[in-house]
C-alpha cells in the first residue's frame, strides 16, 4: 500500500507561502469573502482531501515546507496505527485513511517533533532526521528494540 | 447532532480534516490541535468566528485560509457578538422559510484567545452568554498576548516573566493571580462550562460534543501550550500539557447549569507544581532561593483549589 493516490491532488503545494507578491491591508475590500472551494461546499465534511475540489486560495495549496529543518521519517514496519501522531499533529500532516496511517504531508508538516514524541512502539515508528536526509538511509539506520533497562 | 466517534482513537481518525495545514501557527502550537480537534468531532456544518489573535492571523494570511468552513474574521474583542449575530440571524431565516437548505444541522462556534476572552472581549463575551444565543465560546489559553510578543494579561499566572511583567532583580515576574474564568462563566449564566487540554484529546472531544449538543451558550476553557511564549521546545507541547494536567495546575472538569461541577479527569500520580514550572523558561527565574516562596505558595493553592472542586464535586451547588 502506497500513498501515492491519496497524495496525488496535483493542488497541494504548489505555492510557498509568502513568497508571492503580498496585497497591502489598504488593499482588501471590506465584506470580502474567500472561497476555500470552488464549486459547492456543502458537504466537505463527509469527503476526503483527495476527493475535494480546493480553491486558489485554500491554504490547503500552499506549502511551508521551507520552515523544516529537521523532518520527522515514518517506518510502516513498526507502526501499530495507534494514530496518536494523528491526533496531536498541528499541522493536519499525518495522512490517516481507513484507520492506518499511511505517511506524512511534507508540505504542510513545519517539523515541530510532536509526531515523534506522541509516538508509543519501541523503537518509535517515527524519528526526527536532518531535512536533506535520504529517506532510504534513514530506513536502514533505524535503531534497534530497546530494552528495559535492569535495576 | 452528527458526531464523529470518539470510542477510540482509529474511529476517530477516519474523521475527514476541516482544518488545513500550511497555516502560519508557531511549529508545535496546540491551538491547532484543539482546533482540528473541534471540527473533527462533528459533522454539522459549523459557523466560526474567530477573535485577533495567533489563531486568527495565521490562518487567515490574506489571501489564504485555513478554514473548510464558513468562517467570519473579525475585530479583537467581538467573535462572541459575531457568532451571536449570525445565530440569531440563521434563526429568523429559519423561521421566515427563506434558507436554502433548513433542515442542515449548523453549530455556531466562536474562537478567542485568552487576551480577547478575559480582558478585551470580556464585555462581549458575557452580553452574548447572557443572551442566551446558541453558540459555543471555546477560549484558547495560552497565558498572554502571544501574538504581540508575549504581554500579560489577565490570564497570566503569578510568577510568570512576560515583557510586560518582566522578572529580574526588583521582581519575580507577574503579580497577580490568574483569573478564573470557569466560575465567572458558570456564574455568566453559560450551560455548559469545562476546561480542556489537547493531551486529554478524548475528554477534550467528549467536552466539544457536550457543548455543541447542549442548547444555549456555552464555555470551553482550552489550554493551550505556547511553544514561544511559555519557552518549551516545541516537541515538547504534548508533555508540558501532560505536566499542567497532572499537577493539578489546570484540572479537567465540567460545571453544568451553573452548579452541577463533575471533574472529568483525576490524575492517577499527581506531580508537583515544580516539576510543571521547572519545564518552562518562563518560570525558571522561580528556582532562585528568593523567589521559592512563590512555587510554595502556588502548590499550596492548587492543593487547596482541587480540594474546592472535589467538595463542590459532592455537594452538587
Amino acid at each position: 500500500m502506497g500513498i501515492g493516490n491519496v497524495l496525488s491532488n496535483d493542488k497541494r503545494g504548489m505555492i510557498e507561502l509568502g513568497a508571492e507578491k503580498k496585497v497591502g491591508w489598504d488593499e482588501v475590500t471590506h465584506g470580502m469573502v474567500l472561497h476555500s472551494f470552488e464549486d459547492d461546499a456543502t458537504n466537505i465534511s463527509s469527503q476526503k482531501a483527495e476527493d475535494r475540489n480546493y480553491a486558489q486560495f485554500n491554504s490547503y495549496v500552499a506549502t511551508v515546507a521551507s520552515w523544516r529543518v529537521v523532518k520527522p521519517v515514518y517506518n510502516r514496519d513498526i507502526c501499530i496505527d495507534c494514530q496518536n501522531c494523528w491526533v496531536y499533529c498541528p499541522d493536519t500532516s499525518i495522512i490517516s485513511r481507513d484507520k492506518q496511517m499511511l505517511g506524512i504531508d511534507y508540505d504542510h508538516c513545519k517539523g515541530c517533533g510532536v509526531c515523534v514524541e506522541v509516538c508509543p512502539t519501541n523503537p518509535k515508528s517515527l524519528l526526527m532526521f536532518a531535512e536533506l536526509h535520504n529517506l532510504e538511509d534513514a530506513i536502514a539506520s533505524w535503531p534497534e528494540k530497546k530494552k528495559k533497562e535492569e535495576n | 447532532m452528527a458526531i464523529t466517534s470518539t470510542k477510540n482513537l482509529k474511529e476517530f481518525s477516519t474523521a475527514n480534516d476541516r482544518f488545513e495545514g500550511a497555516h502560519l501557527l508557531c511549529p508545535g502550537c496546540a491551538h491547532s490541535m484543539i482546533v482540528r480537534e473541534l471540527m473533527n468531532c462533528t459533522d454539522d456544518n459549523l459557523v466560526i468566528a474567530t477573535n485577533t489573535g495567533c489563531l486568527e492571523v495565521s490562518t487567515a494570511v490574506y489571501p489564504y485560509t485555513s478554514w473548510d468552513t464558513s468562517w467570519i474574521h473579525i475585530g479583537f474583542e467581538n467573535a462572541a457578538t459575531a457568532a451571536a449575530g449570525a445565530e440569531a440571524m440563521y434563526k429568523a431565516r429559519k423561521r421566515k422559510g427563506t434558507l436554502k437548505n433548513p433542515d442542515a444541522p449548523v453549530k455556531f462556534v466562536a474562537f478567542g484567545g485568552d487576551g480577547s476572552t478575559y480582558d478585551i472581549g470580556f464585555q462581549w463575551l458575557s452580553g452574548a452568554v447572557e443572551r442566551g444565543h446558541d453558540f459555543t465560546y471555546i477560549c484558547l489559553d495560552n497565558e498572554n498576548y502571544a501574538n504581540t510578543g508575549g504581554q500579560r494579561s489577565s490570564s497570566t499566572p503569578i510568577g510568570a516573566n512576560t515583557t510586560t511583567a518582566p522578572a529580574g532583580r526588583v521582581s519575580y515576574g507577574k503579580k497577580e493571580n490568574k483569573k478564573d474564568m470557569m466560575a465567572i462563566m458558570a456564574a455568566n449564566g453559560a450551560h455548559y462550562v469545562a476546561q480542556v487540554a489537547p493531551n486529554k484529546w478524548k475528554n477534550m472531544a467528549q467536552a466539544f460534543q457536550k457543548a455543541l449538543a447542549t442548547e444555549g451558550p456555552c464555555y470551553i476553557n482550552a489550554i493551550s501550550a505556547c511553544t514561544t511564549e511559555w519557552k518549551f521546545d516545541s516537541k515538547d507541547t504534548i508533555h508540558v500539557s501532560d505536566l499542567a494536567t497532572d499537577s493539578l495546575v489546570f484540572p479537567l472538569y465540567e460545571i453544568i447549569d451553573g452548579h452541577e461541577l463533575n471533574i472529568t479527569y483525576r490524575p492517577k500520580n499527581v506531580i508537583p507544581v515544580r516539576d510543571y514550572l521547572a519545564a518552562q523558561g518562563r518560570f525558571r527565574h522561580l528556582f532562585k532561593p528568593e523567589n521559592e516562596h512563590v512555587i510554595e505558595e502556588w502548590q499550596k493553592r492548587v492543593d487547596a483549589n482541587w480540594e474546592r472542586l472535589q467538595r463542590r464535586e459532592e455537594a452538587r451547588v
